[in-house]
């Protein structure tokens, strides 16, 4: 069997670990990429190198940041009672681009998933707790995906949120089971935000 | 390179690519089989939720020349609405999936395993019994022809069971009568329902409330299932519901 040189395999497995890149995209990744030219690459690594040095996680809400707390937690116009709780940062700018929404949010950074052995500790659902428990929190959106795992993290925290008090609602209606959040289109996610109903304690 | 259809549960999924899953497939016919379902994490796809991990579905798949076939066409056969909306039984489901996952072998035709897969999913719908699971794993390891020996010691080949209880020795196989030693206390109860299992009682071990004794048994079960497939069982462990 022919072996590349390492540098090129070390690329190679590099981009293999990427989400969504099996080994014949990372191949054929790594190959156009030693194959532009040296302006195009460098500016790819930069890029790279930039966003990790300036982007880390707000300590608040765990969405992506530039400073220590992002710009809708330090905003002083967003309701301060009202939480979104999404599972990745590309949900909070699903839900932003709807308009919808006007008060802050909370990221997981995941969700419950039996089978790949993800649990409540997994994710930053201690750091949620704690917010409730010390903000002027009333309402807590539950707006995990429509699909299994997000369904059983919303049944997770209903459970764990239910304290007098904090009003805990779902987005469901309106968003057709099965998908990712980040693949509704504004109106209907819209939609599935005003339509949100109260969830019962799982 | 052809066109077939089949009866199947999704036993996991996987994100690949921007919008596709790859998924995990019991066929009744086929056995396990590997497939991509196009666009299935796209909200209004017509796949979505029928392609979720213990869907019961009727597929229509494409085999090309690689390892993957291609989903053309699912159809939900029946949806378990109580499980998809109840924490222990999506944990209940989960373990049965990964199990059956691990123990499956890839486009190997299976129709028992296929058939108790389907039964043990409509338990948990309809009534989700404490021992759902660890009944389930004893059921698959005499399957697998490998389930722990429960009459007779394993250590002399007298009838284990004089009286006095027996040590459990899974590792050896089986049990260990108390003159040979060596193991772990199991309980009467637990012997006798665990017997029971494998016998021709399921129903009414299916029907005991939570306790000791289920407790027992579960754990029983798992430690054997585990030592089968010499991996933990992630499922078991993601919340305290199993
Ligand atoms: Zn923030
Ligand atoms: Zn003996």
């Amino acid at each position: 069997m022919a072996t590349y040189a390492a540098p090129v395999q070390d690329l190679i497995d590099a981009l293999g670990r990427l989400p969504g890149v099996g080994p014949k995209s990372a191949q054929r990744i790594a190959f156009y990429l030693l194959k532009v030219d040296d302006e195009e690459a460098t500016k790819l690594a930069r890029a790279i190198t930039e966003a990790k040095a300036r982007i880390g996680f707000c300590t608040v809400c765990f969405n992506l940041s530039e400073g220590e707390v992002c710009t809708i937690c330090s905003d002083p116009e967003r309701d301060q009672s009202v939480l979104c709780v999404v599972e990745e940062p590309r949900d909070v700018v699903a839900v932003e681009r709807t308009r919808e929404f006007k008060g802050r949010y909370h990221v997981l950074q995941g969700a419950i998933d039996h089978l790949q052995g993800v649990g409540p500790d997994q994710l930053r659902i201690k750091e949620l707790l704690a917010r409730v428990g010390a903000e002027q929190i009333t309402e807590v959106i539950i707006c995990t995906n429509p699909n299994l795992e997000g369904e059983a993290t919303s049944l997770y925290l209903s459970r764990v949120l239910a304290v007098p008090g904090l009003s805990v609602t779902r987005i469901a209606s309106g968003l057709p089971v099965g998908g990712d959040l980040e693949y509704a289109d504004e109106l209907t996610l819209g939609r599935a935000l005003e339509g949100r109903r109260v969830v019962e304690n799982g | 390179m052809s066109l077939y259809r089949d009866e199947a549960v999704v036993l996991r999924t996987w994100k690949l690519g921007e919008a596709d899953r790859i998924v995990v497939l019991l066929c009744r016919g086929a056995g396990k089989v590997r497939a991509v379902a196009k666009g299935a994490r796209k909200t209004g796809s017509r796949f979505g939720a029928r392609l979720e991990p213990g869907a019961h579905v009727q597929v229509q798949l494409y085999k090309g020349r690689g390892e993957l076939d291609t989903v053309t066409q699912v159809e939900h056969v029946e949806s378990f609405k109580v499980t998809r909306t109840d924490l222990s039984r999506m944990s209940h489901t989960a373990s049965l999936l990964e199990a059956v996952d691990q123990v499956a072998q890839d486009r190997e035709p299976q129709p028992r395993l296929f058939s108790m897969l389907v039964g043990a999913l409509r338990v948990i719908e309809e009534s989700d019994p404490p021992l759902i699971t660890g009944a389930f794993y004893l059921k698959l390891l005499a399957l697998e022809g490998v389930a722990p020996e429960l009459d007779v010691c394993v250590g002399c080949g007298e009838p284990a069971d004089t009286g006095e209880g027996v040590l459990l020795a899974l590792e050896a196989g089986g049990v260990h009568c108390r003159s040979c030693g060596g193991g772990r206390r199991l309980s009467a109860e637990a012997l006798a329902v665990s017997r029971a299992v494998l016998g021709g009682g399921l129903t009414a071990a299916l029907e005991l409330p939570q306790g000791p004794v289920t407790a027992e048994v579960h754990s029983l079960a798992t430690t054997a299932m585990e030592a089968h497939l010499e991996r933990r069982i992630r499922s078991l462990r993601v919340l305290d519901e199993t």
